[in-house]
Formats: structure tokens, C-alpha cells, sequence
């Protein structure tokens, strides 16, 4: 009986799913993912958490509250750092020690560090201290490490080929984007965080929604890593957070790509490099460029008909904008 | 130039002091009020911790006074506060007001990026009197501490109420009105008499609170509706985890100068219920809470301004550490919506409740 490990369906999961499970396929162990976001999950969630951590941590808590009871070890690394000199958010950093500290009866938590932040360092790291606990072989557990970084890029490739994270890989995701055949007239940058942006739950479904009210829809993830970090340069300062780092870089891209026709921004209630970042993009949006930014801000409060109301707002805004420019066009 | 740089507490006496010895021209902005803040909040983002919206503030108010320059201090992640200099300039930019801005933080590629900071603002002065001027100033920072935690010991003690404050304020005086690095230690003599001669009843009895938290909202009374004063005057002992001249010492001098309190040994404590630095103050606050338990203290206060970061991951754990080493621990959250009248609620509910569990204990001791 081999242990099972369980994976939150939370934060990061969305870009090191694919990565982490093929890791320990290799080794024999056997992966649960939590299951998809609900309303029970995130109530759970709330309920240990304190109530200023912002959304995507409450989620993550709920996430592990319903593998809790169903697995034998909880994969829950500290991300630290995912590219050299770089941070994520210190929520992520301290993570692990917010879930011991506040949740009682948990299986043993696998919180290893996920740390790039020094010149030199690599994932080995990370995956070999998860390794030991299943097996003692080093040969077995590199071969599972090489073979993980595999899935790593090509779930990258796969998603700057254009899927989105929840459509590479698994079969049952395959057939989420039901193309409707219609006309897809206008192309929205969604950016965001990806725990924010391709959770149904979390983001009410707002890809979809773009999708079927005739939107092609891009995100920060479709970037390679040098387009978006060429593009965030502009900045007088490095920004130190790896994701926001994509985010504002993916934002300038879009303003200057002439197929893209509006930007939604996306940020959860409370989050900090968010709050930053919003400020960046919106004082850019507002200098140098004539697209519409919507910027939405989510929490565990928000209600769906206020969300569906900005969004066809702002598409009506979309598609008004451009009408006007063709006709600006033409005199 | 005229040089600005944001209010924190009393660190303005300290960088006045060091700036004005290296012959650069200073606007101290008005103390932090209602109106800085008002500014501030008003073009701020909105989910900015409350320093950026101080901070702004104080730079919109200076400009009024002739400032063009700002000195900040910066850093290198994950707490926010590393890229505010460059928010608010930004915001500063777009509201027409023409700064140039100097950060001063560690260099991303090579240490001549920041002498050479140290250079712009300085003009043509030679090490030798920079390395003084700072030396200068730190040992200001030193003095206004030492004032700072006699106050905490006087406040609660003292037979007529509010005589504590005045020997604070002209002790303050004294060591500010000082100019040249040789007459600093006089003053504090000086400074110190006064603040010995407040009369004090010491067999009073007094609870002992120490109060751990985000380093601005520690050290700057406005944003932290004077929390210190107001537990003196309850008859509460105060003793804070960050006093300004250590935080240099650590951060600046990198632990030059030894035997100097310090976080390190409040690091090493967290470690049990905090396995990694989080920025800001996140481990130092865990910390400094299992250490005000082991030293006997009657209750914890945490002090965090709204969406600090690395405070919320330290606040969730806080309770733990409260159930297992048995001292009770409060966080109050700050912002600009903050009430006076409602942090007195709390503070005096608090301040009961340790007092009673004090009582109780010894009836059962």
C-alpha cells in the first residue's frame, strides 16, 4: 500500500501541478488533488484563517482542510522563491507555519523549501528533500526529478501556445473551452493572479463569461519569461515579486499589442503586491495608452450579479471604444 | 536641494541631525496629523498599508515648504515597503509635483551605486566626515531611545499625571538642540536629570505589556493613536520590541556594534512556530512574543497597520504561541479609519483582564 500524498488545488498548483505529479508518479506515490473550489470549501477556509489574510490564502487553508482526512502526507511546499533575487508574496513564505498553527489533527505536512532566490540554486533541492520521504534511493529520486522538470516545460510550452493551465494535461479538463463556433470579435487580457484567474469559483467563471460573450481571451501566462521581464524592465525598479513581476510585464505587452482591446485587471481584496502593482499598471493605462482597464477586485463577499454587470459594461465599453476608432479611422 | 524624508516617530531628530552635520539643507515635514493622512488617503492606492499614505503625506506637506528632494529608505522584498519610494513618487509625478527621489537601499549590482547616492545628497564631503555625520547621528538615536524607555518606566509611576510628558518633551529638546557631535553627551546628562527628577511612587504596582509589531506603526505615535502613552496612563509598564538605534545597528551597520539588543536571539525563539524569515518584522514579532512570556510579562500587544503582509502571517500564528506559553496576546489593526474612543474600549478591556488574571494568580499562588 503505497502512501498517498495530497495536493491543494490552491496558489501555485496552477502552474506546478503537472511538474509535481509527474515527480511522484515516478516514485510510486499516489496524488489527490482537492476538489474544485465551493462555497462549503472556502467557508471552511474562512472559518481558519484570520480575517485579514487575503482571499487566495483562505482558499488554500479551505483546499487542505478537504484533503485533511483523506491522505497520508499534505505536499505543501514554502515557496520561497521562484527566480533569483525574486520573491512570491511573504504569505507564501510563511504558509505552511499559518496552516500547522491553526488547524488541529493535520497529516504530516511535506513543507520543503521551494527556494531559487540564490545564484546557483535549483529545484533539486526542493524534490530531493521531498524524495526522502518515500525512498531512500538517490538514482530513483533524480530520475523522478528529471522527468518533472519535463512536464515543467512542457506544460510552459503548452501554455504559451496559448492553452490555459487547467486545460493542459488531464483528459477531464480537455473539454472545459466548449467553443461555441461563434464570432470572437474582440481579445481581453485577463491579468491576474492564476489562483485568482482560472479558479471557476474564485473568478465566477470569468473566462468563460468573456468567452461566450464573444472574446478571445489572453493572459500573463501565454508570455515567454524574457518578453515579460523585458517588458516589466520599464519600471524604475525591479519589482521583487516573481508573479507581479509577470502581471505588470504582461499588462504593458498587451497595451502596446494593437489585437489586444481591452485589459482587466484582476486582484484579490487585501493583496499586497496587488496593491501595488494595480496603482503601476492604472497610472500607465492612464498616461500612455487609450485602452480600457477594468480593474476588478475580488473577495469571499463578492456577488455574481455585480461581477456580470462590470463585465458587460466593459465590453460594451470595449466594443464602443473600437466602433469609435474605426470610425476615427475612416474621416 | 532641500532634503525631505518621510516622519517615523522621533527618527527625524536623528536623520536632521546627521544631514544638518554634513551641511545639507533639511524641511522637516509638520508632525503626521489628520491632514497627512487625509492627503495621503486621498491619492494613494487604496489598499496601501498606512505608512505609504503617511508617507505621501508628509512629502505633499514638505512640498509646500520648499522640499525637492526625497531620501527614503528601500530594500529588497517581500514586505512592500521596498518599492514605496517608487509608488509614491509616481503618484507624486502625476499630481505635478516635480521631486527628484534618492533611495537608499542595499545595491542590486554594485556597492558604488549607493555611495554613489550617498555622494549626490552629501555633496563633496569626504568619507571621513560621512562615516562622522552618521555616527553622529546614530548616537542621537541612541539618547532619544534611552529617554524613550525611561518614559515607558517613569509613565506609570509618576505622582502627578503628566509629568512624565513634559520631562520627555524637554529632554527631546535638549538633545535636538544639540549641533556638534562632542556636546551630545552632555546634553543627555542633562536630559536624563530632568527625566529622573519626575517624581515616582515606586511601589506601585504595574502590569508589564510588551508590545511587538510592524516597525512603523511601533514607532510613530499618530498612526498608532499614542498607544504608549495611553497604557501609561492606565498604569501599564510598556517595553517595545524595536527601538530605532537598534534597528539601525542591525540593519545598517549589519550588528557593528555588539551587545547591543537585537532581533537575533528573538529570530532563533520564532523558530519553533515560524520555520522562515517572512520580511518586514513578521519573525521578530513571533519572537519577541515567546520572549515577553519567558520574561515574565503580563500580556502582548500586537501592533500591524491594515494588509501588512508579513504581520498577518505573524498574527495567525500569534494565538498558539499564546495558548502554549500562556500570555495574553491582543493585536490591534490600524488604519485610517482607526477610532480613538475604540482603541481605548479595547486597550482598558485588555489592561482589566490582565490585571484580574494577575490577582487570580496570586490568590491561587
Amino acid at each position: 500500500m503505497s502512501a498517498t500524498v495530497g495536493i491543494p488545488r490552491a496558489l501555485l498548483y496552477y502552474y506546478y501541478y503537472p511538474q509535481w505529479k509527474t515527480f511522484f508518479d515516478h516514485l510510486g506515490v499516489k496524488t489527490v488533488v482537492s476538489r474544485e473550489t465551493t462555497r462549503a470549501i472556502l467557508e471552511k477556509g474562512i472559518k481558519s484563517t484570520v480575517d485579514e489574510a487575503c482571499l487566495p490564502i483562505k482558499l488554500a487553508v479551505g483546499h487542505v482542510l478537504d484533503l485533511k482526512d483523506r491522505v497520508d502526507y499534505i505536499f505543501l511546499p514554502r515557496i520561497v522563491s521562484t527566480a533569483r533575487r525574486e520573491y512570491i508574496c511573504p504569505k507564501f513564505l510563511g504558509f505552511p507555519d499559518m496552516v500547522r498553527n491553526n488547524i488541529n489533527n493535520l497529516p504530516p505536512l511535506i513543507d520543503n523549501n521551494m527556494d531559487l532566490y540564490r545564484k546557483g540554486s535549483s529545484l533539486y533541492n526542493l524534490f530531493y528533500m521531498v524524495g526522502r520521504y518515500f525512498t531512500h534511493n538517490p538514482a530513483s529520486i533524480y530520475k523522478a526529478y528529471k522527468a518533472s522538470m519535463e512536464s515543467l516545460h512542457v506544460h510552459c510550452r503548452d501554455m504559451e501556445a496559448g492553452r490555459l493551465p487547467f486545460e493542459t494535461g488531464g483528459k477531464d479538463n480537455q473539454n472545459y473551452r466548449t467553443r461555441d463556433g461563434g464570432v470572437h470579435d474582440v481579445t481581453i487580457a485577463v491579468i491576474g493572479h492564476p489562483y485568482n484567474i482560472y479558479d471557476r469559483y474564485i473568478s465566477m467563471n470569468m473566462i468563460k463569461r468573456l468567452w461566450d460573450y464573444g472574446a478571445d481571451v489572453v493572459t500573463a501566462d501565454q508570455l515567454t519569461e524574457t518578453a515579460f521581464r523585458r517588458e516589466a524592465g520599464k519600471l524604475p525598479k525591479q519589482l521583487f515579486w516573481t508573479l507581479n513581476q509577470r502581471m505588470v510585464g504582461a499588462a504593458f505587452y498587451y497595451f502596446e499589442r494593437p489585437d489586444v482591446d481591452g485589459l482587466i485587471h484582476v486582484a484579490s481584496f487585501g493583496c499586497g503586491p496587488d496593491s501595488m502593482t494595480g496603482e503601476l499598471i492604472e497610472r500607465y493605462a492612464r498616461r500612455s495608452s487609450r485602452k480600457p482597464l477594468l480593474n476588478l477586485t475580488i473577495d469571499e463577499h463578492t456577488g455574481e450579479a455585480g461581477m456580470i454587470t462590470r463585465l458587460e459594461a466593459f465590453m460594451d465599453m470595449v466594443r464602443w471604444r473600437r466602433h469609435l476608432d474605426d470610425v476615427a479611422a475612416t474621416l | 536641494m532641500k532634503v525631505v524624508y518621510p516622519h517615523m516617530g522621533h527618527m527625524w531628530i536623528c536623520v536632521k541631525a546627521m544631514l544638518e552635520y554634513l551641511d545639507v539643507e533639511v524641511v522637516v515635514p509638520p508632525p503626521s496629523s489628520k491632514k497627512t493622512l487625509l492627503l495621503g488617503v486621498k491619492h494613494a492606492p487604496e489598499f496601501a498599508c498606512m505608512p505609504l499614505k503617511l508617507n505621501l503625506g508628509n512629502f505633499m506637506e514638505a512640498a509646500e515648504m520648499g522640499a525637492d528632494t526625497i531620501v527614503m529608505a528601500g530594500g529588497c522584498g517581500p514586505c512592500r515597503f521596498g518599492y514605496y519610494a517608487h509608488v509614491e513618487h509616481a503618484i507624486l509625478r502625476d499630481l505635478g509635483y516635480r521631486y527628484q527621489l534618492v533611495v537608499l537601499e542595499p545595491p542590486q549590482k554594485h556597492i558604488g551605486e549607493l555611495l554613489g547616492k550617498i555622494k549626490h545628497i552629501t555633496g563633496h564631503q569626504s568619507w571621513r566626515r560621512v562615516i562622522n555625520g552618521i555616527r553622529f547621528g546614530y548616537h542621537k538615536a541612541e539618547a532619544v531611545d534611552q529617554l524613550e524607555k525611561m518614559s515607558h518606566y517613569c509613565r506609570p509611576r509618576e505622582t502627578r499625571a503628566g509629568a512624565t510628558d513634559r520631562a520627555l518633551q524637554s529632554a527631546l529638546r535638549e538633545i535636538i538642540a544639540v549641533d556638534r557631535p562632542e556636546k551630545l553627551p552632555a546634553a543627555l546628562n542633562n536630559a536624563m536629570g530632568m527625566m529622573n527628577a519626575v517624581s515616582l511612587d515606586k511601589q506601585r504596582p504595574v502590569l508589564r505589556i510588551g508590545l511587538v509589531g510592524e516597525i512603523y506603526t511601533l514607532l510613530e505615535p499618530f498612526s498608532n493613536l499614542d498607544i504608549e502613552r495611553k497604557l501609561g496612563g492606565m498604569g501599564v509598564e510598556v517595553d517595545r520590541s524595536i527601538y530605532l538605534s537598534e534597528w539601525i545597528n542591525e540593519h545598517l551597520f549589519m550588528g557593528l556594534k555588539k551587545n547591543k539588543g537585537g532581533s537575533k536571539l528573538a529570530k532563533q525563539k520564532a523558530i519553533k512556530y515560524l520555520g522562515h524569515s517572512v520580511g518586514g518584522h513578521g519573525l521578530e514579532t513571533v519572537g519577541s512574543t515567546v520572549l515577553y512570556a519567558e520574561r515574565g510579562y503580563d500580556g502582548v500587544i500586537q501592533l500591524l497597520p491594515f494588509t501588512c503582509m508579513p504581520e498577518i502571517v505573524a498574527q495567525s500564528i500569534l494565538p498558539r504561541v499564546s495558548t502554549e506559553l500562556g500570555i495574553p496576546v491582543m493585536t490591534l489593526i490600524v488604519d485610517e479609519q482607526s477610532g480613538e474612543a475604540g482603541l481605548v474600549t479595547r486597550l482598558e478591556a485588555f489592561v482589566d483582564l490582565l490585571a484580574r488574571r494577575k490577582q487570580t494568580g496570586k490568590v491561587l499562588a
